[in-house]
């Protein structure tokens, strides 16, 4: 694979990320994923807890620790797969080429640096920037994110920061080596409803003018359906349906988008929330078929049997769609 | 109609820092006043640190009210005693948040839900068993489950549990503080649900705290949002989300990430520097608003 510009710049591709369980069997977080994410093109990955979501992002930057692996698959990131690159050549993709937001900065920053100690080390680590000149990015890169009075902020630790500002200065700590490619797992998800709006205006701004590839994980459709331009949905670890999140949402294919749309309260009071029955599977439990059926109300006889494959959708709506259900793989896209 | 619940110039002060810096007071809660009807469904809504929590836990006395009063069915729960709050209570229940940190990992959940009639010296042991058995029913566990442990079920399912140990007692007010935000949306509607039907079935009324707009907007009949430790806006749920009147009210509805482009609206800044306090007055038939 070649690093030419039409090509994605990530490409995921059957991946497949076991765990061993308690009991000494493996479950597989993450089945068959395969996706793609274009240079300034923000994929939203969207899935309750437990859908696999956040360990094909770790997968991705090769973070999975025992008792977990990645069991089979492909991760080219501009032209060098990440699973068979050398440790010390990934660290010069991680952090640098593909930054990382977490949801929780409490957790992700290191307490007992400075935000700005901690900005200057990524620089050096990655030779950028040393010394004077690597304490002006700091501050410089604070002032992007903005983070009010960055020279003062940047003498402060993470605890000194409120919620807000610690993902304002997360923010500003993934992308000072200027990478191509941001993951961010939940980025918002921790914050309140006005700081999160003001978080996902800045990551959008600098999307647009760093020319940023984003991976944006959530469970929040409403900020998918603001942030990103195509979806992937997932469930019970695989992906279950894919494509541009106007039409996804619009026109969804897979019982589980449907239900899941359907049960959003956005709609006026009174009328009654639709929900799914059932639960979210905990890894080890998922069943044989399509990880969804148990809770499907459009359940066939082969759901059971073994999970459907990836079928692209055919029809008006269907540019660009694939889904992952016998519903449509029998009427090839006939059905709403 | 004498409502339900009347909450009249609540105030609840924290303090801040330790004896030796001196330590200052805050208001969580300053001056608030609403009231709630019976089988109303009425939303308190805010930001974290807002003071809502503050203000569910100081009506049952969980936080002890610095002043203010707090007169339910008539009885001003301020001026009770230990014992006569206790009987009180009954008649008053709340359902928290977390499912995995409000339910002793002990007990099993079928002990859980009897415990407040064993407290309260409800019934005989068999009669007891058999209200357990009525609650599970009622949302809708299986009964046979009553010797499982908490950890045995998923967190929807130990919601429910919370819900059935709060209405053993058969009470007309239930304080559910975000009680479906710890649970995946596809969960969330079934509780929700639920709760909409128990509301018909039993003419609960529900004080119902949440930071979650489209939720509050989907189940409450009045909202009253507060910013701060006070109520900015109090109004019937469909006016607050077509007609907000109070700038913070405006902000907060227009941050709300929305599924469907057409729902977007223009997004409305704050500016938390410029906030002044003021009191609440109507500007339409049962809609208030903090506003000059």
């Amino acid at each position: 694979m070649n690093s030419t510009s039409d090509a994605p710049l990530l490409r995921v591709e059957g991946l497949r990320t076991v765990f061993t369980l308690a009991d000494g069997r493996e479950g597989a977080a993450v089945s068959d994923v395969s996706l793609t994410v274009s240079r300034g093109e923000t994929l939203g990955l969207v899935g309750e807890s437990g859908s696999g979501k956040s360990v094909t992002a770790l997968s991705i930057l090769r973070l999975i620790m025992p008792p977990g692996r990645i069991a089979a698959g492909r991760i080219l990131f501009d032209g060098h797969d990440l699973l068979t690159l050398e440790e010390h050549m990934l660290r010069t993709i991680r952090g640098r080429r593909i930054g990382f937001v977490f949801q929780e900065p409490m957790v992700a920053l290191n307490p007992v640096y400075t935000i700005g100690q901690q900005i200057v080390e990524t620089l050096s680590v990655h030779g950028l920037a040393r010394g004077a000149a690597a304490r002006a990015r700091a501050i410089e890169w604070l002032e992007a994110a903005r983070v009010p009075d960055p020279a003062r902020r940047a003498a402060e630790y993470p605890h000194q920061l409120s919620g807000g500002l610690r993902q304002r200065a997360m923010i500003a700590l993934a992308l000072c080596a200027e990478p191509s490619l941001v993951i961010a797992d939940e980025p918002t998800t921790a914050l309140d409803v006005t700081v999160q709006a003001e978080i996902l205006d800045l990551l959008r701004d600098l999307r647009a003018s760093l020319g940023l590839a984003l991976l944006l994980i959530t469970h929040d459709l409403g900020v998918v359906a603001e942030m990103a331009d195509r979806v992937a949905v997932m469930y019970g670890g695989r992906i279950v349906e894919q494509g541009p999140v106007a039409e996804v949402f619009q026109t969804p294919a897979h019982p589980y988008t449907r239900g899941l749309l359907a049960c959003l309260p956005d709609a006026t009071r009174g009328h009654r929330l639709v929900a799914i029955a059932g639960t979210v599977p905990s890894l080890g439990q998922f069943p044989p078929g399509c990880t969804f059926a148990p809770r499907c109300a459009d359940r066939l006889a082969e759901c059971d049997v073994a999970p459907p494959d990836v079928t692209a959708l055919a029809g008006e709506h269907g540019a660009g769609r694939t889904v992952r259900c016998y519903l449509h793989q029998t009427t090839a896209g006939g059905r709403p | 109609m004498t409502p339900l619940l009347q909450v009249s110039h609540l105030v609840r002060e924290f303090r801040r820092g330790g004896w030796l810096q001196g330590g200052t007071s805050v208001r969580a809660v300053d001056d608030i006043s609403f009231d709630v009807q019976q089988r109303e469904t009425f939303g308190l809504v805010g930001e974290s640190g807002c003071g809502k929590t503050t203000t569910g836990r100081c009506i049952l006395r969980l936080i002890e009210p610095t002043s203010g009063q707090v007169v339910f069915n008539g009885i001003d729960l301020a001026g009770l005693n230990a014992r006569d709050l206790r009987r009180a209570r009954k008649d008053l229940q709340i359902v928290f948040q977390d499912p995995y940190s409000s339910l002793n990992p002990r007990m099993r959940v079928g002990a859980i839900v009897e415990e407040p009639l064993i407290i309260h010296r409800i019934g005989t042991r068999e009669e007891r068993r058999a209200r357990v058995d009525e609650l599970f029913g009622l949302v809708g566990l299986d009964p046979a489950h009553v010797t499982k442990f908490p950890h045995e079920f998923s967190g929807g399912q130990r919601q429910r549990i919370g819900l059935a140990r709060a209405l053993a007692l058969n009470p007309s007010l239930i304080i559910a503080d975000e009680p479906v935000s710890a649970l995946d949306v596809s969960v969330q509607a079934q509780v929700v649900n639920l709760l909409q039907d128990l509301q018909t079935r039993l003419g609960l009324t529900y004080l119902f705290i949440a930071h979650d707009l489209r939720l509050v907007r989907q189940v409450c009949d009045r909202v009253a949002v507060m910013y701060r430790g006070r109520i900015v806006e109090l109004a019937p749920a469909d006016r607050l989300f077509s007609a907000p009147a109070h700038a913070y009210t405006q902000a907060l509805l227009s941050a709300v990430p929305r599924v469907h482009p057409d729902d977007r609206t223009t997004r409305v800044r704050f500016d938390h520097t410029t906030f002044t306090p003021l009191a609440l007055r109507e500007i339409a038939p049962g809609h208030f608003a903090a506003i000059t």
